[in-house]
């Protein structure tokens, strides 16, 4: 009888746990997942984040914002006198027709691009001006000229200094430059800093490259369908990332890489159309982002805050001297290695200098971002973001400004949203993976192990809060820039000595334009 | 000076109809050099991912390896056999636009390509290889059926 009746209060006990373990997960997963990733990555992003003494100025900032200064002096504005011909040999008029097969200057630049268009421009450029106003458009663009000359170093470095194996497969991006133009020019702690970087490149590519982007993804999607757990997204997203990424399933990557052109076409005209239909506004949004770049219109931190988030946004979308731009171009089949870092120099124009301010100018054209009747400045909550009309921010407050124009956008730009995502998912499972394999060496398990760590925290970026995973993915990004930076400025002379060169011969007419075939 | 004729292979049977008519031309003429290309459809402008364009050199030479021994060599040993001067080439690029810019290069009298094996959906959309060759080439096109 009485083991009868423990046999009973057992049964009831396991189902009741079941019971409430079921309603636990249901609420607790996402929260769990959560406090313990804010656990485990605030000291790293405090580090990577720390203010210089005396002032609210992250180093990191001062630091990219310096380097891409270096480049643009020391290349002499590249970026303005090369841009023609970076787009003829974008268009292909200097390539040998003897190379045709091989991979080109615009299918190098529109891969790289792939990587780097998408959430950055959409989510990025929304939390960039929610919490420093329109001033941080000004900023922004200004970083996405001055990032130029960065792009162009990297990528000119990652081509001369690539791996090409016996089998014809190649590698190439920062930790390669940095260790073999280390010892070319003979200055020790090249192998440490390369590998410093391959470090920090798989911190980045699970953060800005995976979490980042599984976290807005299903924030677009649960805006649309209502809310609902994020790790059941992330389970989604992971397992067609690992379809692709380990089961070689290439059809989904190839229709993916096909689509993601045109819906940035047509997230471009979208907003091209909504700056048209306001176009009285047009000269008011400029002036608030002019006088917000230097005053802050009343935005926590004033115009530093407004600066702050400007190049912390462009940074994080348009990737300028962080490095893994390097990686995607060293692809490209080229007798001259700074052909493709003129090519490159492209990237930060078409992601930061015209996708990201078109965002921008839609979130503040169509008056998302609440101001005080009497001061004209903006009204910040507690949080100290700009207080937005719904209520929003990130991907939703993009989709918010859309909507209020194209009430039936919101659906297409979940599409793109969620596309966009999985594009640069891919793009940064190939960087993290090349990293992972500069370090553990080439060899199919160790590239498996990746590849399901990569998917593993798609889950938990998915399932975690938007705060801790955009401090995470911004931090892990701009490490990687600490050491990649360190080796341009080690490298430029080499890239200075390749650009007098080729521009030299370019100007004699010895480089001309190919005939075709 | 030899007349040179141009003859576009794809490794189909309608492509050996057209080699052969360039044989009985070549006849006719008499002194005659014969000019296979096989065309691997590529654009400079698609889209890859990362991976792929990592691979992309070693793709190449497999595919330019694989047209090579299965279309233009055992093409060229039967003309060779036969008593005919033939050169083969592979090339990658937009099929049209190559047999044309060829043709110009080699000063070829004319381009012999079968008629095409498109059909459906897609060659009422895009148009054929042979429909855009016969609109665009400035060199005569033979299209044999």
């Amino acid at each position: 009888m009485q083991t009868k009746k423990t046999i009973s209060c057992a049964i009831i006990s396991i189902i009741l746990f079941f019971q409430s373990s079921a309603a636990w997960a249901e609420s607790s997963i996402d929260q769990t997942v959560n406090e313990a990733f804010s656990w485990a990555t605030g000291w790293f992003v405090n580090l990577i984040f720390a203010p210089l003494p005396g002032t609210s100025f992250p180093w990191i900032v001062l630091w990219l914002v310096t380097g891409a200064t270096v480049f643009t002096v020391y290349f002499g504005f590249i970026q303005f006198r090369a841009i023609r011909h970076s787009i003829a040999l974008v268009k292909g008029d200097y390539s040998d027709p003897d190379d045709a097969g091989e991979v080109s200057h615009f299918q190098a630049l529109a891969t790289a691009l792939s990587g780097t268009v998408g959430l950055g421009n959409i989510a990025g450029v929304a939390v960039a001006v929610s919490i420093g106003g329109p001033g941080a458009t000004f900023w922004m663009v200004l970083a996405g000229l001055m990032g130029m000359a960065s792009k162009f170093t990297e990528c000119t470095l990652g081509v001369k200094y690539r791996n090409e194996y016996a089998d014809g497969t190649v590698s190439g991006g920062p930790m390669y430059y940095i260790s073999k133009g280390f010892k070319e020019r003979g200055v020790p702690g090249g192998k440490f800093l390369a590998g410093l970087f391959a470090v920090f490149c798989i911190l980045g590519a699970l953060g800005g490259g995976n979490m980042f982007q599984a976290n807005q993804a299903h924030a677009q999607i649960s805006s649309i369908v209502g809310d609902y757990p994020g790790w059941i997204t992330g389970v989604i997203f992971a397992l067609i990332v690992f379809a692709v990424i380990v089961g070689g399933i290439k059809s989904i990557a190839n229709v993916t890489e096909k689509i993601v052109p045109i819906m940035g076409v047509l997230y471009v005209s979208a907003a091209a159309i909504i700056i048209i239909m306001n176009a009285d506004k047009v000269g008011w949004a400029f002036e608030q982002i002019f006088l917000g770049a230097f005053t802050g219109l009343g935005v926590a931190g004033g115009f530093v805050g407004a600066l702050i988030q400007g190049f912390k946004r462009a940074a994080f979308s348009n990737e300028a001297g962080v490095g893994s731009a390097a990686i995607a171009h060293s692809a490209v089949r080229t007798k001259e290695p700074i052909t493709e870092g003129l090519v490159s120099l492209l990237e930060p124009f078409i992601d930061t200098v015209v996708i990201c301010t078109m965002t921008a100018l839609v979130i503040i054209i169509t008056g998302q971002l609440t101001t005080d009747p009497t001061t004209g400045l903006y009204l910040v909550g507690e949080s100290g973001r700009i207080i937005t009309a719904d209520g929003s921010s990130g991907v939703a407050l993009t989709s918010a400004a859309f909507s209020s124009a194209i009430s039936w956008f919101p659906y297409v730009l979940a599409v793109a949203v969620v596309l966009f995502a999985f594009s640069t998912m891919i793009s940064w499972s190939y960087y993290g993976l090349k990293a992972w394999t500069y370090l553990f060496g080439e060899g199919k398990t160790t590239e498996l192990v990746f590849k399901i760590i990569f998917c593993i925290f798609v889950v938990i970026g998915a399932a975690a809060n938007l705060g801790p995973v955009i401090d995470f993915s911004d931090a892990a990004i701009f490490a990687m820039a600490v050491a990649n930076i360190i080796g341009l400025y080690f490298l430029m002379p080499i890239v200075k000595k390749e650009l007098t060169s080729y521009m030299s011969r370019l100007k004699s007419g010895e480089i001309k334009k190919f005939d075709k075939y | 000076m030899t007349t040179k004729l141009i003859v576009g292979l794809d490794g189909s049977e309608p492509g050996e109809r057209a080699l052969d008519h360039a044989k009985r031309l070549s006849k006719l003429i008499g002194h005659c050099t014969i000019e296979l290309v096989y065309i691997i459809e590529w654009s400079p402008y698609s889209f890859q991912t990362a991976e792929e364009n990592a691979q992309r050199h070693k793709r190449r030479e497999q595919e330019v390896k694989t047209a090579t021994e299965r279309v233009i060599t055992p093409a060229l040993t039967v003309l060779k056999a036969e008593g005919f001067t033939a050169n083969g080439r592979v090339l990658h690029g937009d099929a049209a636009e190559l047999l044309n810019s060829v043709a110009i290069k080699e000063k070829a009298e004319q381009i012999i390509v079968a008629r095409s094996t498109e059909s459906g959906f897609a060659a009422r959309l895009f148009g054929s290889v042979t429909a855009k060759l016969v609109m665009s080439a400035t060199v005569p096109v033979t299209v044999v059926n």
